[in-house]
């Protein structure tokens, strides 16, 4: 285990001591809350020369993307941070920095979407973005943000991924209340993120590259997004080496889907970011009564490892998959038909409800949890569990 | 370096360079655009006071120069604008439909 220091740091600050300590060759970005003071912190780390990082100011996110993608096909590390509108108005530089392979990483603080105007934490913005060809990693607390953040780099640049990767948390909740952090030694995280791999860029005038052409002239779309699948399946084993080389660093163990109290799990929830604390909380409340309760948390969600999931839920009879963003129209939340779809595929017959929480903020309790839970009780006992979304902490729901 | 591209339409998803870059710089040209033309522009010799401004104006560089002067048009690439015409200061330089050209150039 770590011997580290406990600091008290914001999810911001963690995240901004990460960039520190990765020092970037390139930073661009715009603010936006919640996730204003982490390139705000970083800034001044770049003022006071404690990195020798570019720092390019920019007029909007589409700019922010843009600069970070022509950065990144030069071959220099490249960061940015964001939320929400600032998120949605990266949307189509997101699509091109995953075409064309720059693993750009990337912090963005979950915040809703507008309307109405709304700042505070809700998913509908990274979830509406799970298709751009980003990897996404979901943090519960600054801690997690922070080591995700150091991990970032090794799984972007990894020769068979070489894709970008956005990290997240919960706004407010984690970017701005203050938590406990472990950081590592500036020479830790130089060692483990190494140098940066050297491929074909911009700059190399003995080799000049056209790069993000106009596919028109021979047509070949089609297989580069081929190729993008490709290195997202490669993802899931680079993503747990890398996970694991960082559990040999710290102690800190992560996995793609952090199970809790699963083995002889009857009725489960799965959950993303900052709702997981309560949700253990709840669970360890039903144990002490005797039910079988488990939660899993959410943490790599693209790529998404579908196998693993089928294989920690096969075993329950009934699961609750919290949403806190909506799909409009479909069946329920994003991560909901991701889970409906897995278990679809991979045979296993649990009943699965959507419970929908947390959007714009809305407070979640110990006490909404317990509820999805008593129904996912009530459904292993045989009752049937809505096949539409059961909305917890809903005013007059 | 030189992109091989001869048997292109036939490349599998993994033979590209990764991100679809393309290995040499420079090779807009190989691109033919005159297809998308739907307007020519004519020059008349006889009026054209090889001033250059039709050179200078075109977006497509499809303004060809010889021992400074314009000898023809790049149909290759030139896209039909018509901004060469309407800048000419002597009105040299007229648009044709291309519907009325034969296949040998020969307008009707």
């Amino acid at each position: 285990m770590s011997t580290a220091p406990i600091l008290a740091v914001t999810g911001n600050q963690a995240v901004a001591m990460a960039m520190k300590q990765i020092d970037p060759d390139l930073v661009a970005a715009y603010p936006i809350t919640p996730q204003t003071d982490v390139v705000q912190q970083f800034s001044e780390f770049v003022a006071d020369g404690l990195v020798n990082t570019e720092f390019v100011t920019v007029e909007s996110e589409h700019s922010a993307m843009s600069a970070c993608v022509g950065s990144a096909s030069t071959g220099a590390r490249t960061m940015t941070a964001t939320s929400s509108a600032g998120f949605a108005l990266m949307w189509e530089m997101l699509y091109i920095a995953a075409s064309m392979r720059v693993p750009i990483v990337m912090t963005t603080v979950n915040r809703a979407l507008s309307g109405p105007i709304n700042i505070h934490c809700d998913h509908s913005d990274t979830m509406g973005g799970r298709d751009t060809g980003w990897m996404q990693i979901y943090n519960e607390d600054a801690q997690e943000a922070y080591d995700a953040t150091i991990m970032g780099f090794p799984i972007a640049e990894h020769k068979d991924v070489r894709l970008p990767l956005m990290n997240m948390y919960d706004g407010f909740i984690i970017s701005g209340a203050i938590g406990p952090l472990q950081a590592l030694d500036d020479e830790q995280v130089k060692q483990f993120i190494g140098e940066a791999p050297t491929y074909p860029g911009l700059l190399d005038s003995e080799h000049p590259i056209t790069v993000g052409p106009f596919d028109g002239l021979h047509g070949y779309y089609f297989e580069a997004k081929m190729t993008q699948q490709q290195a997202m399946d490669n993802a899931l084993g680079v993503i747990q080496e890398t996970y694991d080389r960082f559990a040999a660093l710290t102690g800190r163990q992560y996995q793609h889907l952090m199970k809790y109290k699963m083995d002889d799990a009857d009725i489960a929830i799965v959950v993303a970011n900052s709702a997981a604390g309560n949700t253990r909380n709840v669970v360890d409340a039903l144990r002490a009564e005797g039910i079988k309760a488990g939660a899993i948390k959410l943490r790599t969600f693209r790529p998404f490892p579908a196998a693993e999931y089928a294989e920690a839920l096969a075993g329950c009879k009934a699961v609750g998959v919290m949403d806190r963003a909506d799909s409009f129209g479909a069946l329920g939340g994003p991560l909901y038909l991701e889970i409906l779809a897995t278990l679809y595929q991979y045979g296993a017959s649990p009943k699965v409800g959507n419970f929908i929480y947390g959007l714009g903020g809305r407070e979640i309790y110990p006490h909404d949890i317990e509820r999805a839970f008593r129904m996912l009780k009530d459904a292993a006992d045989g009752a049937e569990l809505p096949k539409s979304r059961v909305y917890l902490n809903a005013k007059g729901a | 370096m030189k992109w091989e591209i001869a048997d292109i339409q036939q490349w599998p998803p993994g033979k590209h360079e990764l991100g679809h870059a393309i290995p040499e710089a420079g090779n807009s040209c190989s691109y033919k655009t005159g297809g998308w033309r739907s307007e020519r522009p004519i020059r008349d010799e006889e009026v054209c006071t090889q001033c250059l401004f039709c050179y200078f104006y075109c977006p497509d560089s499809s303004v060809i120069v010889q021992g400074q002067k314009v000898v023809a048009f790049d149909l290759d690439h030139c896209k039909g604008c018509g901004i060469c015409a309407a800048e000419c200061p002597a009105d040299a330089i007229t648009m044709h439909l291309e519907t009325d050209f034969h296949d040998d150039g020969e307008e009707e």
